[in-house]
């Protein structure tokens, strides 16, 4: 008796759950489902296998004839090849790319929730009009204008400087859109309880409203500093000098240099690659979540 | 109602007397606060966003090569050139080719992961996170990956070990325009960057629609599987997909990276970003023709996210403030 319970359950179930039924059933089945998914990500993984394997391969083994779809001998010295190389300042560029990535997130996260508090929470008579200013920004991406940005930083000197790869992108319109539509559904009830103790809109600010928006703040953090690190028109503009490349430029500019060293190449790119695992790996909840929250919310 | 009324009563503050220290309450000197915090972010969109559009458009009526400060008016000229430069219209073209390709592949790849990401019972995290992983690979890194080990030329590429299996000749993907293999390279680059990305906004709206319109669907009679994704599911998803449409639009049109690592020194395949870059930072530094590129495309971008969101009615709601 009790070995038949598991099966009239399975049976039953369905039409029990009426609405999962509608949703799950249909035209495919539960084996199809998964059979799908793992195909997708079977089609989703091989270019980070093909990274993996061919950074720890030689490079016969890269190019040779009979691909193998294992290296014979994994190559494990391949992992400081890249720091040795001296055409291209690898190290450095790791290191430029860190330093603009960290800044141009705490400065973005700085300069762009004031001001989307500011739009959100302070009256001002022209704070509309100023709004569809920032808005008409988004429309004109910033790297259609990045010829006269560039003719800008340069007149300022700051070619080849953090400065010059780190202020300019510093202004995100979009960023500060975000920010505003945050702290427009933020429990006005908080700042109220600020007010009656006395804070002004800057106290409030950073005692009640930052504290209560560590989250958001950590998902815009997360997004940004991925598209830091991630950017590349604008670090190819201003770093004329290798000492000023970021690691996407120096990246590029083994693809262009003529002698192709292989498994030095995918594993410098499976390197640029791994702090931007970590920050999935420790922050995805607050990236998944934020991601979905930025999703305009009809 | 008691909300309002306590509000009120806080409000004048002899309720609670000056403790020495001049405060700014909430309601007090809101100019000043408004650019105490606005102010740092505009003075900065105006520095490096407006100036560089009014100087852009003031370049693109000058004779500019080499030089910034130029003093040859010479009128729509510039325009006149960049339209009758094949290079320019050509990379417009390749453009529309692209996100004719790009924008409908990826609303709805990202749309079926979304779905079945959704539909999933056990390892739903999983999933979600290998589909958003390549989210973390920049372009740049992408397009070696493409380039050198995917799609190479010869053998040892893997999609040309995989159709040779099948006894199909090598291709060269990259190095032809006819056949035009490299729209499959960029294609397939761009949607496997950016699918996990847009797939995390499906999701979200899907876990957004109420269970409540499916049971009623299901007690007219609606089928699941077709019937319901048609009905409830995609009108339920209608703000979502505007959004996504546009966001598409717009990252289509600054499409770079991929382009100029891809195909670095071919002459076809050029989207506009990659064309004014060779004209305004090649041999000619040609500032002042680059300029009018920048306008033009801007203009354009301008146009068709007005149209869209007229035809679509992005925006529509957002009544706040």
């Amino acid at each position: 008796m009790t070995t038949t319970v598991p099966e009239v359950r399975k049976t039953e179930r369905p039409p029990t759950q009426g609405p999962l039924r509608a949703r799950r059933g249909g035209i495919m089945s539960s084996t199809g489902l998964y059979l799908a998914t793992g195909i997708a990500t079977l089609l989703f993984l091989i270019p980070f296998y093909l990274l993996i394997r061919n950074s720890l391969s030689t490079d016969p083994e890269i190019t040779g004839e009979n691909w193998k779809f294992f290296p014979t001998d994994i190559q494990w010295k391949n992992i400081t090849e890249p720091f040795r190389d001296t055409t291209v300042d690898f190290g450095q560029s790791l290191v430029n790319s860190l330093i603009v990535g960290v800044l141009h997130t705490v400065g973005t996260l700085l300069v762009c929730s004031l001001a989307g508090y500011g739009l959100a929470r302070i009256p001002y008579r022209h704070a509309n009009k100023i709004f569809y200013a920032i808005l008409f920004t988004l429309m004109v991406p910033t790297a259609v204008t990045f010829v006269p940005s560039f003719v800008l930083v340069s007149s300022l000197g700051w070619v080849d400087s953090y400065r010059g790869l780190i202020i300019p992108g510093l202004f995100s319109g979009f960023t500060c859109f975000l920010f505003r539509q945050y702290f427009l559904g933020f429990p006005k009830e908080l700042e109220e309880a600020a007010r009656v103790d006395g804070l002004g809109y800057w106290g409030a600010y950073w005692r009640v409203v930052v504290p209560n928006s560590l989250n958001f703040f950590a998902a815009i953090a997360t997004i940004t500093f991925i598209n830091g690190w991630n950017a590349f028109l604008w670090p190819l503009v201003i770093g004329q000098d290798p000492s000023a490349w970021t690691v996407q430029v120096a990246l590029s500019s083994y693809m262009t240099n003529q002698t192709v060293n292989y498994h030095l190449i995918f594993m410098a790119t499976a390197i640029s690659i791994l702090p931007l695992l970590f920050v999935f790996l420790f922050l995805q909840r607050w990236l998944v979540q934020g991601i979905a929250q930025t999703g305009i919310k009809g | 109602m008691s909300t309002t009324t306590t509000r009120d009563l806080a409000r004048p503050t002899p309720a609670k007397p000056d403790k020495g220290r001049p405060r700014r309450g909430l309601r007090g000197n809101s100019t000043f606060n408004f650019w105490l915090f606005t102010g740092p972010f505009l003075i900065g969109l105006v520095i490096f966003v407006y100036v560089p559009i009014g100087w852009s458009i003031w370049l693109s009526f000058f004779e500019a090569r080499f030089t910034v400060t130029p003093s040859k008016f010479i009128g729509f000229d510039n325009y006149r050139f960049m339209l009758d430069n094949g290079n320019f219209t050509g990379a417009l073209l390749t453009f529309t080719v692209f996100a004719a390709i790009i924008v409908p592949t990826t609303w709805a790849l990202s749309l079926g992961l979304a779905m079945l990401v959704n539909r999933l019972r056990f390892m739903r995290a999983f999933f979600r996170s290998v589909f958003f992983l390549p989210t973390a690979c920049s372009y740049v890194a992408a397009s070696l990956i493409w380039k050198m080990s995917l799609f190479n030329g010869v053998r040892f590429g893997l999609a040309n070990t995989v159709i040779g299996w099948f006894g199909v000749d090598n291709i060269a993907w990259l190095a032809n325009p006819d056949p035009p293999w490299y729209w499959l390279v960029i294609v397939s680059a761009r949607l496997w960057l950016q699918s996990g990305f847009y797939m995390i906004l499906f999701l979200a709206a899907l876990q957004n629609i109420p269970q409540e319109l499916y049971e009623a669907a299901a007690i007219d009679g609606a089928k699941p599987g077709w019937q319901t994704f048609r009905y409830i599911t995609l009108p339920q998803l209608r703000a979502t997909s505007t959004a996504v449409i546009l966001l598409l639009l717009v990252a289509a049109y600054q499409a770079f990276d991929e382009f100029f690592n891809l195909l670095a020194k071919t002459t076809w395949g050029r989207p506009p970003l990659v064309e004014l870059y060779y004209m305004a930072l090649g041999q000619n530094q040609d500032y002042g023709a680059g300029s009018a590129g920048a306008v033009m495309l801007t203009l354009l971008i301008c146009i068709v996210t007005l149209f869209q969101g007229k035809i679509l009615g992005f925006g529509k709601g957002d009544e706040s403030k």
